[in-house]
């Protein structure tokens, strides 16, 4: 049986992520006296690849959906300090039902914008829901860190780049229009949340 | 940036930063309602894109979604087993069979 172990002890907020494992270890040593070796014959996040090609195959699917793989990931440093960039947010959740066609489905609204956001594909229904748009679009999360000082800017829109399974659509069309309104929007730093 | 909870679909593409929440799908950027877990949340994925220097930089978050039993709704999501093979078998069938009804009606109209 797999079995997470959980210190009796809150854990420390991780002030530095490329510190972060080093305090964990501190806090373990700190509250335990010794390190908790864990042993697993399974890893502790979900293999969600796995998972849905043995979902749809025992539906009858023999077609498994392929998902995308890249050798090389581009990386771009921020041009000027974060607590002076703009950043833009971008959410996979629709602004309307999805009957509507895929064309409509991409969009820009005002980031203050109240409606809600529909959230009808790929999430889990059992264990959560979609009500408190915040724990899937860091909008009020995100004005706070710009309250504080610790970006320059939100971008006064956010952008929507609704659950597609057409990797071509995406690449070719979705991503193209959402860069072309960041840099209307003069965005420097792009948080894209998948829902 | 990326923040998501599906680590395998994100780091199989590759992207600049990751910060990975390690929650049931739908709840990324934290808990419902839990301001105080998203606000961490948010300050951890600008810490992200702000430190990071080389690609594929993943970040974990700590949270645990059910500090009590944190593995049902891992085994509960798509489960496959021999209680709800037959059952998953027979929802297929009908879902193609309404498919092809429905792509006959529309080249009949």
């Amino acid at each position: 049986m797999r079995r997470r172990l959980v210190s009796d002890a809150p854990r420390p907020e991780v002030t530095d992520p490329l510190r972060g494992a080093a305090q964990a270890l501190h806090w373990q040593l700190g509250h335990r006296g010794y390190i908790m070796l864990q042993r697993r014959t399974h890893p502790s996040f979900v293999r969600y690849i796995d998972k849905s090609r043995e979902y749809y195959a025992a539906h009858g699917y023999d077609k498994p959906y392929a998902w995308a793989h890249y050798a090389d990931v581009p990386f771009c440093g921020l041009s000027k300090p974060l607590a002076e960039s703009r950043i833009g947010l971008v959410t996979t959740a629709d602004r309307a039902p999805r009957e509507q066609g895929r064309d409509a489905r991409l969009y820009a609204e005002p980031v203050e914008r109240s409606e809600p956001l529909y959230t009808e594909m790929f999430w889990d229904r059992d264990a959560t829901h979609t009500d408190d748009p915040e724990s899937f679009l860091p909008r009020a999360s995100m004005a706070r860190q710009r309250d504080a000082g610790r970006i320059g800017s939100l971008s006064p829109r956010f952008y929507g780049l609704p659950t597609d399974y057409s990797q071509r659509r995406t690449l070719e069309h979705d991503a193209p229009r959402i860069e072309a309104w960041m840099r209307e929007d003069g965005v420097e730093a792009a948080v894209l949340v998948a829902l | 940036m990326v923040i998501g909870s599906a680590r395998d679909i994100v780091e199989e593409c590759g992207v600049a930063r990751f910060l990975f929440v390690d929650f049931p799908l739908g709840n990324p950027c934290g808990k419902p309602w839990d301001r105080g877990m998203q606000d961490a949340i948010a300050s951890a994925a600008l810490d992200l894109l702000e430190r990071a220097y080389v690609p594929r930089t993943t970040i974990q978050r700590p949270e645990i979604w059910n500090p009590s039993d944190d593995l049902g709704w891992r085994d509960n999501f798509m489960r496959v087993d021999y209680s709800n093979r037959a059952a998953l078998a027979r929802a297929g069938q009908a879902r193609r069979r309404a498919q092809a009804a429905a792509k006959a009606g529309q080249s009949d109209g």
